[in-house]
């Protein structure tokens, strides 16, 4: 894909999430963890979502997860990040939070897929500011 | 009936109506629609504009604009936006009103340009907003890729089939083919639904609702002042409202509606009506899997039961459970928030005027709805009676 020429919809960072998306453009995927109560937690917040505590510590996932449902897209919004038909997922990571994502590397065909697949991120430099996290099974 | 809680039968609908039509509006604005869904709505109830002390609206507006447009001053407004099934909210909003004494005459209005988009200013989410972030990357299109993440895990954890999300818009379809206002009314077969052009996995086309023009409004009062009005009020026994997330990605269940959960025991609660006791269930249809997770969270079957409770057409003109029988979000008509004519028709059944689709002697009702992608739930039980 030429960098120069992604059309798709990008993000605007945040305070809360600026930390995030730095992360990603370095190939690696961080998230939050409370220090009050323990939890890790996803998307980025200045308090836990679980217990209000701003004690808050970003940690590196690991990357692997299970998939934890699924649509196929076939109409796509005005520009697309993939081609039509494409994966759009909900992957459940290793230390619980879920995010968003697109499952690449496998036949966007329902028969090819199925829910608690494991899962491994790959990081996609889609702009020279932005790199977004995908997902593929883990071979 | 049993007791119930401490709102149960203080308020009623005295007047309910839609726009002058509902479909494919160009000609109309979304004020305009709100605006002929109050005036209708008051002339159904024979309530003068200049009674109405709190208007309840929501949609792309402040609270200021529909009251400015139709020319009300009330002393209390209500903004609440929580998706489709917002009305329903605004009902539970309108007993605390009332009880409290700060209202005693409540307009509550939906106007949406859903198709023609006319008047709805702009649309889509801002890049460092929660889904312009965390979703809009991955190419979440229109709402069927984001109902659509409940629909397959659903299929997973329970072994729900498409088939069993496709009765759900064969019996709605046939409601709508013996109503005159619908939309869509010629009969289709589940295999119909199971050919329809692919959308989003697991969805075909008639597995979506439509997206039309119209609107809708309500009048509410006090059960006392509601004696004195032109109809049959139609009292409300019990409300509920939850919100668990915004953003679907937040759905901590995909395959429960736990905001339903919260609504629909706030109103089982309130009214301490029973689930023998409902006649007509009016359960928001934007996609096939709702009334499902709807019909699970509110307790009318276990949790997995839904696509066999639905299968076979039970919620169809002749079954045993009637259910969206104006045709639905699928069928009839759907705005974007389309909660409002679930009101409309229930309101409308339990008056006995829906003539060739007229629940026999229907008495009580349920409605309930969902805002945003299972996000928020509010749920109300109507009944003739106190």
């Amino acid at each position: 894909m030429s960098q120069s020429h992604y059309a798709a919809a990008l993000p605007r960072p945040t305070p809360d999430s600026q930390p995030f998306w730095d992360a990603l453009r370095q190939h690696e995927l961080h998230l939050q963890r409370c220090q009050a109560c323990g939890q890790a937690f996803f998307y980025p917040r200045n308090v836990c979502p679980h217990c209000l505590s701003s004690d808050l510590a970003w940690f590196r996932s690991s990357g692997r997860g299970r998939l934890h449902t699924f649509v196929i897209a076939y109409t796509a919004p005005r520009n697309p990040p993939l081609e039509v038909p494409y994966v759009i997922a909900m992957v459940e990571l290793e230390e619980g939070p879920r995010l968003m994502t697109n499952l690449v590397g496998v036949e966007p065909d329902p028969k090819q897929i199925r829910c608690e697949m494991p899962v491994e991120i790959e990081f996609v430099d889609v702009t020279d500011e932005f790199t977004l996290p995908r997902f593929r099974p883990v071979a | 009936m049993a007791s119930g809680g401490k709102g149960r039968g203080r308020i009623a609908i005295v007047g309910a109506a839609e726009s002058d039509a509902l479909g494919k509006l160009p000609q109309k604005s979304a004020l305009m629609l709100h605006a002929e869904g109050a005036r209708n709505a008051l002339g159904d109830a024979g309530i003068a504009p200049s009674e109405v002390d709190a208007v309840l609206s929501t949609g792309r507006q402040t609270a200021n604009d529909v009251p400015e447009y139709l020319g009300i001053r009330p002393r209390y407004m209500d903004n609440t936006q929580m998706g489709g099934c917002s009305f329903i909210a605004h009902l539970q909003h309108a007993l605390g009103l009332i009880e409290a004494g700060i209202a005693e005459v409540v307009l509550i209005t939906h106007g949406e340009s859903g198709r023609s988009r006319v008047g709805m200013g702009g649309t889509g989410f801002s890049p460092d907003s929660p889904p312009g972030q965390y979703e809009m990357p991955f190419g979440i299109g229109g709402p069927a890729t984001r109902y659509g993440l409940a629909a397959t895990r659903h299929m997973h954890e329970y072994g729900t089939t498409k088939r069993q999300l496709a009765w759900v818009a064969v019996a709605t379809r046939d409601w709508a083919s013996l109503n005159p206002r619908a939309s869509m009314r010629d009969p289709i077969t589940v295999q119909d639904v199971l050919d329809s052009r692919q959308v989003a996995w697991p969805f075909n086309l008639l597995d979506c609702c439509l997206v039309t023009d119209g609107g809708g409004a309500l009048v509410v009062t006090s059960a006392e002042r509601a004696r004195d009005c032109r109809q049959k009020p139609v009292y409300v026994l019990g409300t509920g409202e939850a919100t668990t997330h915004s953003i679907v990605s937040q759905m901590p269940r995909f395959h429960i509606w736990d905001a339903a959960i919260t609504s629909g025991q706030g109103a089982w609660a309130m009214s301490g009506v029973k689930h023998s006791e409902i006649d007509l269930a009016m359960l928001y249809d934007a996609f096939t899997i709702v009334p499902i997770m709807a019909l699970e969270a509110l307790g009318f079957c276990g949790f997995g039961e839904g696509g066999a409770f639905v299968e076979g057409g039970r919620t169809g003109p002749g079954g045993d459970f009637p259910m969206n029988t104006n045709g639905g979000g699928l069928s009839y008509t759907h705005t974007g928030m389309y909660g409002m004519f679930l009101l409309i028709e229930a309101v409308r059944q339990l008056r006995g005027v829906c003539e060739g689709r007229q629940v026999p002697g229907a008495k009580t009702a349920i409605c309930h709805g969902t805002g945003g992608i299972f996000s928020a739930a509010a749920t109300a039980i109507l009944s003739t009676e106190r």
